[in-house]
């Protein structure tokens, strides 16, 4: 069979059926086939590398006391490596956001639908502007709030209203509200 | 691959007759930057900086190397390092603001390049392939350059790249993800800043890789000139060795004085002081802006601060951003004109003029302030770059009426009695 496998003549073909198929055209589709799909699933591996590692995603949940938050303070915590803006609204500031007309905002939501029931004073927010991710101004006493009185992202002009919802500026969506739930009546855990 | 007329290799004692045997490389030296390559006899200084920019990569390539072996891309050790290097090692100093101001070199004599195949028309047939190859060294440069900034981890590094990563969030249901992806997290950290360390230290030898294509594909027609009349006989051209690396050699005295002043008397011109502090994922700088070199293509991507038929503000940005450098490639195909040089065709010059004075307007916005008037300014400034691309150059190159060209490459030398 030997001597037979590498010459193109009638007695290659003998033995193998009536489809003409060689041995040796079987082989090679088999080989270049195993080897396509063994180099493309290397592909699985190489990509997934890239994604966050498990100690990074191990860090995902956090508490947060904010018993210490006066109406009109904020404070930045640290939730993903990334900021957290808490924040206690004043009556005027909770009010300013409510006489808003929700269906002319550019993400929709009312100042209800960003807090929790029976705390719509804790304003809780990823620190992230939805532009491009820098950090926007108005946690710290002094630092620029914007049109809107809320937040005001320094880096490309985004202004963020009491509810942190994106009311001018290049950002699409309002400042991220975080799964996050009371631990108690001073203490929220985010993630 | 050459002209008919040109200088052959002559292998000049035993060893080298050897050597051209078993592996010609004198001779492919020779052939492509020595005397068997015959270049037209007018070119001006425009055409120095293909070989200034080859002498900064290079130049990049050691510095980077060297700098390597001083640095860390832990998230903890890395600034650190950055004043190990500057304080510690011995000529680290040195060695840090070559690189730095030399990355700031590198692209301005690749910026001149380019200018110099808009104004000459490089890019046109049968030289498409070089100009193409030339946008995609451009691209990666802006990739290595992008994240060689980050490497350092001082704020305006951090916040450089959760910005840029975060362009990537533009991009409809998947971009979320793919930031998280690219990132190795969710916010820029060690994953972050080891990978763009990896990608930093071979992204400059796939350079080299496309400088070798780039040079190749130039060898096939040859050099352009100032004329745009293609050669046509031997007295059109001279050797490029010792013509042109004289006039080249030149040409890089000039730029190594600047480039001297820059490092030893203003080496942080360029920068920010912001990047002397250590990076603060809690805090963003008052004033974000990339390196001067990518200020343009900044101001195009902050232009864009409202909706437009259901395309968030966002996404047309960054669509826009990338489109301004894309366009490069269809360039050669946009401008029909069959006359290339800009010094034979009046209204294209005019046209380059105001797309230059566009270019420095924007380059103006891009590093001031996201705040009016220079977001409204930034916004006609992009709609006339498009403009001119799409619009401007296609329409002139039907209409104009091109002025009278020499006959020849010595004819525009010598007078027309030659």
């Amino acid at each position: 069979m030997a001597d037979t496998l590498g010459a193109d003549t009638p007695e290659s073909y003998a033995g193998l059926g009536d489809e003409g198929v060689r041995r040796r055209d079987f082989i090679n589709i088999a080989a270049v086939s195993a080897a396509g799909v063994g180099g493309a699933a290397m592909l699985i591996p190489l990509v997934s590398q890239m994604s966050p590692s498990a100690n990074v995603l191990a860090e995902s949940s956090t508490e947060v006391d904010i018993s210490a938050i006066e109406p009109g303070q904020a404070i930045k915590a640290v939730f993903r490596k990334q900021p957290l803006f808490v924040k206690r609204l004043t009556a005027q500031e909770i009010a300013k956001a409510n006489e808003v007309d929700v269906a002319d905002l550019r993400d929709p939501q009312s100042l209800a639908e960003r807090t929790k029931q029976g705390h719509e004073d804790v304003l809780v927010t990823m620190g992230v502007c939805t532009h491009l991710g820098c950090v926007p101004l108005g946690t710290a006493e002094g630092e620029v709030k914007g049109e809107f009185g809320g937040y005001f992202c320094p880096c490309h002009g985004s202004h963020y209203d009491t509810a942190g919802r994106i009311r001018k500026g290049p950002a699409p969506a309002n400042l991220q509200v975080p799964e996050y739930e009371f631990a108690s009546d001073t203490v929220i855990r985010v993630g | 691959m050459s002209f008919p007329w040109a200088n052959q290799y002559e292998p000049q004692n035993g060893f080298m007759k050897w050597m051209d045997e078993k592996l010609p490389l004198p001779r492919l030296v020779y052939d492509a930057v020595g005397a068997g390559y015959p270049v037209p006899r007018n070119l001006n200084y425009m055409w120095n900086f293909g070989v200034l920019a080859g002498f900064f990569l290079v130049l990049q390539i050691v510095t980077g190397v060297v700098l390597a072996m001083h640095y860390a891309s832990d998230a903890s050790l890395a600034f650190g390092k950055i004043e190990h290097i500057m304080r510690d090692v011995n000529w680290g100093w040195l060695m840090r603001y070559a690189h730095a101001n030399g990355a700031s070199f590198f692209f301005l004599v690749i910026y001149l390049h380019i200018f110099r195949g808009f104004y000459y028309s490089s890019y046109k047939a049968p030289r498409e392939m070089i100009w193409l190859l030339g946008v995609v060294i451009f691209l990666l440069m802006m990739a290595t350059g992008f994240m060689g900034y980050v490497l350092p981890w001082g704020q305006m590094s951090f916040w450089a790249a959760q910005v840029i990563t975060g362009l990537f969030e533009a991009i409809p249901l998947i971009g979320g993800p793919i930031k998280i992806w690219l990132l190795g997290g969710f916010a820029p950290d060690d994953a972050t800043l080891n990978r763009f360390y990896s990608l930093h230290y071979l992204l400059p030898f796939v350079i080299v890789g496309v400088v070798i294509l780039h040079v190749w594909a130039l060898h096939i027609p040859g050099s352009s000139n100032p004329t745009g009349v293609e050669v046509k006989s031997e007295s059109d051209t001279v050797p490029f060795h010792p013509y042109y690396t004289a006039k080249d050699g030149f040409g890089l005295g000039v730029i190594m004085i600047l480039f001297t002043i820059m490092v030893f008397f203003l080496p942080n011109a360029l920068g920010h002081p912001d990047n002397y502090i250590e990076a603060n994922p809690m805090s963003t700088p008052a004033h974000i802006v990339p390196e001067w070199y990518f200020w343009p293509f900044y101001a195009i991507l902050r232009a864009f601060t409202v909706d437009f038929l259901f395309v968030p503000a966002k996404l047309l940005g960054v669509l826009a951003m990338f489109a301004s450098i894309l366009i490069w490639f269809i360039l050669p195909w946009l401008d029909k004109s069959p006359v290339r040089s800009g010094n034979y065709r009046p209204m294209f010059r005019a046209f380059f003029v105001v797309l230059m004075v566009d270019l420095a307007v924007l380059f103006y916005c891009g590093g001031a302030p996201a705040e009016e008037p220079y977001v409204m300014i930034s916004q006609i400034a992009t709609a006339y770059y498009f403009l001119h691309f799409l619009v401007i150059l296609p329409i002139v190159s039907q209409i104009e009426k091109p002025a009278a060209m020499p006959a020849s490459i010595t004819e525009s030398v010598l007078g027309s009695g030659h």
